[in-house]
């Protein structure tokens, strides 16, 4: 069965980084939403997927094509739209090469010396990222992934890394509700992941963002992190919550605080020995 | 007569009491009333308002009762009561509900911040179509990886003693690392 949902209850940031982290291989289909008559869980209404509304493919956690369904995502279209191929020489291709695939296009315009490669693969990318950024800022709307699903093989399908794509949609929040509820506990501290090195490879971080990443330390809590940078909370929350769906950070207590938000501590059980938790196990077992 | 206390906890239909009863050598002392609100009452008829109380006996020393708390928000006042001198606890995750996935992460930080307890997450519903696999939810409530995140049917014995098992191994193992 598909992965489904609901972007208004887990975002396409979220859902790029569970992409990214599982490495998975698909294809994510955003719907239009059909409100239904239905309840969700949390009292939402429940929308029932619609019109397909856009289609992004991943291939091994990378983002690799994406395309909105109101929008020509052909590769005349998209080099025109990028200044590689005037709107007269788009028309004219247009007009003989109408049934051309975008990789066997993409070889003609190449050896007719039209565009070079380089032009091709940075018009897809570029291309590929406006539309996700586009998806980024949408807030509803039904998604389904389906593993193993991807556009065909004659499309131009250029892999490109999403700890970068992610971090962008972090940056682009505008609700704070979202971010307050992501992050809604700033004693807590960071620490970097255990493949920490290999993670900011090729990471395009603005200077606030280092200015956060150059704090990190299991010592040091988000609130004092963002005291010494002068920083907002919501100004905090939005960078870690950018790091923390592309995977760069980690939430950790930090050790001198047992108590958080203000919440008691709860007294503990009475020391228990092993040997009744081994009653209990047996017990347990024998039901 | 020692008695000692485990704490099911989840948001709101995910199963607490199903996960209760299936393993309670009592009739669960369920709590459940109807619910009062339109929206609640088309996921579910009965609702726990204060607790489930179910109840294992290990011999005439030794007794462990399972504790569910309400899932609903404006019950958690009882949270705190409940957690007082838990041995561990189990967060309940409807699998095939991802609208109720922030709010079982807001759920587990809670518990974990009122003690230091043991704790395992149970991926409930598994048996289900839509149901999320497990390896995406731990991402998706952003499970440490230390952490047993379980499949789980509330409904069926077999997997609710699975869950408890791994929650007891876990404080038997942290009993043996300290």
């Amino acid at each position: 069965m598909p992965l489904q949902g609901n972007i208004r209850d887990f975002s396409t940031t979220q859902l790029l980084n569970l992409i990214n982290l599982a490495g998975k291989t698909g294809t994510l289909t955003i719907f239009e939403g059909v409100p239904t008559a239905e309840k969700d869980a949390m009292g939402g209404v429940k929308m029932a997927p619609g019109k397909e509304r856009a289609r992004v493919a991943f291939k091994v956690g990378k983002l690799i094509h994406a395309a909105l369904d109101d929008q020509d995502g052909n590769l005349v279209s998209v080099l025109n739209k990028t200044g590689k191929l005037t709107v007269e020489q788009a028309r004219i291709i247009r007009e003989r090469a109408s049934n051309t695939s975008d990789k066997a296009l993409a070889l003609l315009l190449i050896n007719a010396n039209y565009v070079t490669q380089k032009d091709v693969v940075s018009s897809v990318q570029q291309h590929t990222l406006d539309v996700v950024y586009d998806l980024l800022s949408w807030h509803e709307g039904p998604f389904r992934f389906d593993d193993d699903s991807l556009p065909s093989a004659d499309r131009i399908m250029v892999p490109i890394d999403l700890e970068n794509v992610i971090i962008e949609g972090a940056r682009r929040i505008k609700q704070n509700e979202v971010l307050l509820a992501e992050i809604p506990n700033l004693d807590l501290a960071l620490k970097f992941p255990e493949n920490a090195k290999e993670k900011y490879k090729g990471v395009h971080l603005s200077v606030e963002e280092w200015r956060i990443v150059s704090f990190v330390n299991p010592k040091n809590t988000m609130r004092q992190i963002a005291k010494a940078n002068n920083m907002s909370d919501m100004e905090m929350r939005r960078i870690i919550y950018g790091l923390l769906q592309a995977g760069l950070v980690l939430l950790v207590k930090p050790p001198q605080t047992q108590q958080l938000d203000g919440r008691r501590v709860v007294p503990m059980a009475p020391a228990v020995q092993e040997t009744v938790v081994r009653r209990l196990i047996d017990r347990i077992r024998s039901i | 007569m020692q008695q000692v206390k485990m704490i099911i906890t989840g948001p709101f239909s995910s199963g607490k009491t199903e996960f209760i009863n299936a393993i309670s050598e009592i009739e669960v002392v369920s709590t459940e009333r109807s619910i009062s609100s339109e929206l609640e009452r088309t996921v579910k008829d009965a609702t726990t308002v204060a607790m489930d109380f179910g109840r294992i006996t290990v011999d005439e020393d030794l007794v462990l009762y399972l504790f569910g708390t309400p899932g609903q928000r404006r019950f958690d006042f009882m949270w705190e009561i409940l957690a007082e001198g838990m041995l561990g606890f189990v967060v309940m995750v409807d699998s095939t509900k991802p609208e109720t996935f922030r709010e079982a992460k807001s759920i587990l930080e809670t518990f974990r911040a009122y003690a230091p307890t043991p704790y395992v997450v149970a991926a409930n519903k598994q048996d289900l179509p839509d149901a999320w696999k497990t390896d995406d939810l731990r991402i998706a409530l952003r499970i440490e990886e230390g952490v047993k995140l379980l499949p789980c049917v509330a409904v069926q014995k077999e997997s609710v003693k699975n869950v408890l098992l791994e929650l007891l191994y876990s404080i038997l193992e942290e009993m043996e690392s300290t």
